[in-house]
């Protein structure tokens, strides 16, 4: 009996370790494409690395990262590249996310392209000033009921170098079996504070990172983000402004308008608020002080579903209903909008039928 | 006639044409269903599936045939199979998922992509376990595998071939995807059913 028993479990661990040991002699010799090339947008930086990896982890190891928020799963679809020469077929997890005039041009997620061969790739100029941040968290402050103000001191690099608007990638650890992923936020403090940034969350039921950042991060906690990405940021015209945001998505916005106040840009400009009720407004105080000590800037918090009754002094509507009652004619404004995708599309319609053309409006979408 | 024991060649062709036609392993026995649901959307698709199984089945066949009868015989653990012939099939499917990568990219996009749905295939399995109920030699066994890969490969193909063309009718809603596909493959297993008793070994 007890001979049988070593018999059967020593033959099945042996025939197991023996395959393992097999397999993993063959990825070494046959999957071994050595070192292999980098040449990043012609010429302008070249970088040796082994192949066998992904395009997107080569590069995070050589410091260049890449936005990423599924953690090289090829589903988020934030890591596209110009790959000019050497990426090889498109595979079926790719497919579904480029469109055919990507395709054309050579565009690829690069957490799918994997490294066999010498590379020609194409990396845009200001994904070269993203680090890798290491910092902690100095204070946690809910803003309403559901969105928290986080403010983060950086401890290495001691400091960051943004422009308002920019959004960085906060990466959530590990809790109770949700792994960890990276999720990007608008950063809402100033660029002239550059030891620290600020964050607004919005809590999402079930959300992975928020979950964490609400539940498991606390104050004096450490914490690691990636950034600047992003081009959302404040043109250099002189047309008037017209901003549009709720809950959450004030964070670029009050960083954009803290700056023009910082840098004296008086250019008109008028913030629209849309929310649901009072008990959604914060920051409302600030920018109420900003709008009455200065002639170019107006603060226009509107709510959708405060009670007819309550001693609401402001507008009542939808937001869009309001922007046209304030601007029936856009043509001559530029807008900024940040929010849900279903909050910016109605947004843009609004202002497009008032005259505003499409490449005026600026937005950053929540994905 | 005793089959087994006619002529190499003879034998070879008739073990291979049974497995392929009378005894065909996803039409009457209805094995390898899940990922012949999943990709018989397509001709093309069908066809890169179809080929990686028929290597797999072949190759796993003839190896899982050698660790039967020089490792688990001789040891008295036969009943441990099972198991055995899972772990080898994956590790085979592994390493040559590994090969192809390496030897052919452009093989590894058509076809590499089906090898990790092989490893679950419960035809490749069923091959190397239906080849022990017969007393088949290290070539018979190679046949017999051949024979259901192929057998597989054709049955796939055609149900793709169907499929292309029913995606063009309008299909009632209830029956749409996994449903009409069902019936397709009934219709079939009747029609292969015809060959059943041709062949007896």
């Amino acid at each position: 009996m007890l001979n049988a028993i070593f018999i059967s479990v020593g033959f099945l661990a042996a025939c197991g370790g023996f395959l393992a040991a097999v397999l993993v002699v063959a990825e070494k010799k046959i999957l071994n494409y050595g070192p292999c090339n980098l040449d990043i947008n012609a010429g302008e930086k070249e970088l040796a690395v082994d192949g066998g990896s992904p395009l997107l982890s080569a590069l995070a190891e050589n410091s260049i990262f890449i936005p990423s928020a599924c953690g090289g799963r090829g589903s988020c679809a934030y890591c596209k590249l110009k790959v000019l020469e050497g990426a090889g077929f498109v595979g079926p997890v790719e497919e579904h996310h480029l469109t055919p005039e990507e395709l054309e041009t050579g565009v690829r997620l690069s957490c799918q392209v994997k490294i066999r061969n010498d590379l020609k790739i194409e990396i845009p100029k200001e994904l070269f000033a993203v680090k890798h941040f290491r910092a902690k968290l100095i204070e946690k402050e809910m803003l309403t009921y559901d969105i928290a103000g986080l403010r983060i001191e950086l401890i290495e690099p001691q400091t960051i170098d943004f422009v308002a608007g920019q959004y960085i990638q906060l990466e959530s650890e590990e809790y109770k079996g949700r792994e960890a992923v990276m999720r990007a936020y608008s950063i809402s403090s100033v660029p002239s504070d550059n030891r620290h940034i600020e964050l607004m969350i919005r809590k999402v039921p079930e959300g992975i990172c928020t979950t964490w950042v609400f539940d498991y991060l606390q104050e004096g906690k450490e914490l690691y983000f990636s950034g600047p990405y992003g081009e959302f940021q404040l043109s250099e015209t002189d047309a008037p402004i017209i901003f549009i945001a709720g809950g959450s998505g004030m964070a670029p916005i009050w960083s954009i308008i803290q700056r023009m106040v910082e840098k004296g840009i008086h250019r008109n400009a008028v913030y629209f608020f849309g929310a649901l009720s009072q008990k959604d407004l914060f920051y409302a105080d600030e920018l109420n002080n900003i709008a009455d000590s200065s002639e170019w800037f107006k603060f226009v918090p509107a709510l959708s579903q405060e009670p007819e009754d309550s001693n609401w002094q402001g507008e009542r509507g939808l937001i869009t209903d309001v922007v046209k009652r304030y601007f029936p004619d856009t043509s001559a404004h530029e807008a900024y909008l940040c929010g849900s995708p279903g909050m910016i599309n109605a947004c843009i319609s609004v202002l497009t039928e008032g005259g505003l053309p499409e490449e005026k409006i600026y937005f950053d979408k929540f994905a | 006639m005793d089959v087994l024991h006619s002529g190499i060649i003879q034998t070879f062709f008739l073990i291979l044409i049974s497995a392929t036609f009378t005894d065909n392993i996803l039409l009457t026995r209805f094995l390898g269903m899940c990922s012949c649901l999943g990709v018989s959307k397509k001709v093309d698709t069908s066809l890169g599936l179809g080929l990686a199984v028929i290597f797999v089945t072949a190759c796993t066949a003839v190896i899982n045939y050698l660790v039967y009868q020089f490792l688990l015989i001789p040891l008295g653990i036969a009943y441990l199979k099972l198991i055995v012939f899972i772990i080898v099939i994956a590790a085979f499917v592994q390493f040559v998922e590994m090969v192809i990568e390496r030897v052919s990219i452009k093989l590894y996009f058509s076809l590499g992509i089906f090898l990790p749905l092989i490893t679950v295939n419960c035809a490749i399995l069923g091959t190397s376990l239906f080849m022990l109920n017969k007393p088949y030699s290290l070539l018979q066994a190679f046949a017999f595998g051949l024979g259901s890969g192929l057998g597989w490969f054709l049955a796939i193909t055609i149900i793709g071939g169907i499929r292309e063309k029913v995606n063009e009718a309008s299909v009632p809603r209830g029956l749409e995807g996994p449903g009409i596909t069902l019936i397709i493959i009934g219709i079939m297993a009747l029609a292969f059913v015809g060959f059943s008793g041709m062949i007896k070994i």
